[in-house]
């Protein structure tokens, strides 16, 4: 009798700590709202636009990597091919509002997506690595050799279009608004994706595959589809920012934004929803502010240095040593 | 003039040699990689940093202090090796135990920063240094011209590709490190150093890596940036080859520089590519590698 007394007791609590946090979670994700949907005011839309599709290619980037365990090296690739795609039907096909072309360019990052996946999703840690490292090494040098990319100058004067075919996208604003709201959904279909029976064996995977598997999942056609879905929101970001900065370069494809999404996402914290947020806007700032000052040419060197610091010293990332010490001291 | 497959010999042979020397940098350099991922599971991304550092101080050596290419081809490999070991010691060391992921990243950063710092002194145009006098001119073969050079890049590539299988595979030193990374605790256990021989299996494959950029100095371009292409060609090489496996890095090595070669001279577009090609091809149908073991 008493011991069922005690279970209800302790099973109340827990609600109840759930809920409190939930209350807590949904205050501050309202907090965010509006700052974000007040920002344009007070700040340079383009910057925030930069901003928010780094910070998508960093959420679809930690869904591998925070939530699957996988390192890809290779989400230049498909930055790179979602800008491209949607630069040349932009540029190339009168009729095609906006919105289509950046959905051509989704899914066909998607679509590159799958081979990436099926060529590399046995290998696992490092040599997965390695792998989509090169198989994106594969795809700059298409983008090298092809005409439609303007080689070292890039695919420039994308044009904006309208949206719906109703809405100018010249104007900053009516830009931003979109952008923000494509960002906001890719959020929450991550957040859920994270949080369904899907999520969990994604999470079971990560923790210890060989548990994963001798429960009876089909391990690698969950992490392909966690990768397709992961190269498709990255495409997405990279055929936004096409459309932001009407440009698509080859700096998108380099390997260097394959290392540098990682530093956002870790900066920010993997394995969190915010973090890579965070992450992106961090790093975005960073950059912009170096390259305004004297240390215009130690963006890289210092952008090293923020990398061996993250790695050795704080690990979870701002994100992930906020949570922590709030879980250390607050409750 | 004599043709094969509608190419003049001499371009083709030509090519193939160049094939041969890239080759010879490929396996030196993928050697060092399998070296430090085989006995410490590292993914050394600043390997390529390395070889530029290699050339780059042989090359600072020579102007500064008039230091030959004789002397550089002994100290500067010893220079980067022990610049190596601090990094091993003050940064890797403090990160050992944890997922693999994060040395890779750690390197990277590294990697990051040593060249982002030399760039910003040196600039990324290429630096000049010129071949020593004894390999100066060349020999011709009949079909082709070979410079000295070249010839004594490739014999010192092989011997020292085939003197570090030997030393790793066959002699004690070599166990020694191979049962250190199979069971460190127990090794300890038998009083021998462990971290020690960490510290000094890192700083050997850094050797390895900067020995190739004082062999490179004389003909490409020294620049901060000449280990950064390299790197990913040689990543391929290693998963070609098949991760940890010595032998096959050496083979694979100089395998892709002449594959390479002959892409040059039949199909130009696709010769930085196909590396990349064979990588896809060979893990379709053997995801270890040619070399590898199932893991």
């Amino acid at each position: 009798m008493n011991e069922t007394v005690k279970q209800t007791d302790i099973q109340k609590a827990i609600l109840e700590q759930q809920q409190s946090e939930h209350r807590k979670k949904m205050i501050l994700n309202g907090v965010l709202l509006v700052l974000l949907v007040l920002a344009p005011l007070v700040m340079y839309p383009v910057f925030l636009m930069k901003i928010l599709c780094f910070a998508l290619f960093a959420v679809a980037f930690n869904l591998l990597l925070g939530y699957t365990g996988l390192l890809s090296f290779g989400h230049a690739a498909f930055l790179a091919t979602g800008g491209y795609t949607t630069g040349y039907l932009l540029s190339n096909v009168p009729w095609l509002t906006t919105e289509l072309g950046i959905l051509a360019g989704t899914l066909m990052a998607t679509a590159l997506g799958f081979g990436f996946a099926l060529l590399s999703i046995r290998r696992q840690g490092i040599y997965f690595a390695m792998v989509t490292l090169a198989l994106a090494q594969l795809v700059f040098f298409f983008f090298v050799q092809s005409s439609f990319t303007g080689g070292e100058d890039g695919m420039q004067g994308i044009p904006r279009g309208e949206l719906f075919g109703l809405i100018d996208l010249n104007d900053n604003l009516n830009l931003y608004y979109f952008i923000l709201a494509v960002f906001l959904g890719c959020y929450l279909l991550v957040q859920r994706t994270v949080g369904s029976p899907f999520g969990q064996v994604l999470n079971a995977i990560k923790q210890n595959e060989p548990r994963a598997i001798s429960l009876g999942y089909n391990v690698n056609r969950y992490k392909i589809l966690a990768f397709v879905i992961s190269a498709a929101l990255a495409g997405l970001a990279g055929s936004m920012k096409a459309v932001v900065f009407q440009l698509a370069s080859l700096n998108d494809a380099h390997w260097h934004t394959s290392g540098e999404v990682i530093l956002m996402t870790l900066v920010g914290g993997a394995g969190t929803l915010l973090g890579p947020v965070v992450g992106a806007t961090f790093v975005v700032n960073v950059e912009y502010q170096l390259a305004q000052g004297p240390l215009r040419d130690w963006v890289d060197p210092i952008l090293g240095g923020i990398f061996v610091l993250t790695v050795i010293a704080f690990r979870s990332g701002i994100v992930g040593e906020i949570q922590k010490f709030m879980r250390k001291n607050l409750s | 003039m004599s043709m094969i497959f509608g190419v003049p010999v001499a371009v083709l042979s030509g090519q193939l040699l160049i094939g041969v020397i890239n080759g010879a940098f490929y396996a030196l350099l993928s050697l060092g990689l399998a070296v430090i991922f085989g006995l410490l599971k590292i993914i050394n991304f600043a390997h390529g940093a390395m070889y530029m550092l290699g050339a780059m101080v042989t090359v600072i050596m020579f102007d500064a202090m008039g230091v030959n290419y004789w002397v550089a081809l002994f100290l500067a490999p010893v220079l980067v090796g022990v610049f190596g070991m601090l990094i091993e010691y003050f940064l890797l060391r403090r990160i050992a135990g944890q997922d693999h992921i994060y040395s890779l990243l750690l390197t990277f950063g590294a990697a990051l920063m040593i060249q982002g710092i030399l760039t910003n002194i040196y600039g990324v145009s290429g630096l000049r240094y010129s071949i020593p006098d004894l390999f100066k001119g060349g020999v011709n073969l009949g079909f082709m011209f070979l410079p000295y050079y070249r010839a004594w890049v490739i014999a010192v590539a092989l011997v020292v590709c085939f003197g570090t299988w030997f030393m790793i595979e066959k002699t004690k030193l070599g166990a020694y490190l191979r049962a250190g990374t199979e069971d460190a605790q127990l090794m300890q256990g038998f009083g021998i150093n462990v971290p020690l021989l960490i510290s000094l299996t890192y700083g050997f494959g850094v050797m390895l890596a900067a020995f190739a950029g004082v062999l490179a100095a004389p003909i490409y371009s020294v620049t901060p940036v000449m280990g950064s292409h390299i790197l990913i060609v040689v990543f391929a090489v290693v998963v070609i080859g098949g991760m940890g496996s010595i032998g096959g890095a050496i083979i694979t090595g100089v395998l892709m520089g002449v594959i390479e070669g002959l892409t040059k001279t039949f199909y130009p577009p696709a010769s930085s590519a196909v590396i990349f090609l064979v990588m896809v091809v060979v893990l379709m149908f053997r995801p270890a590698g040619l070399f590898g073991k199932e893991a």
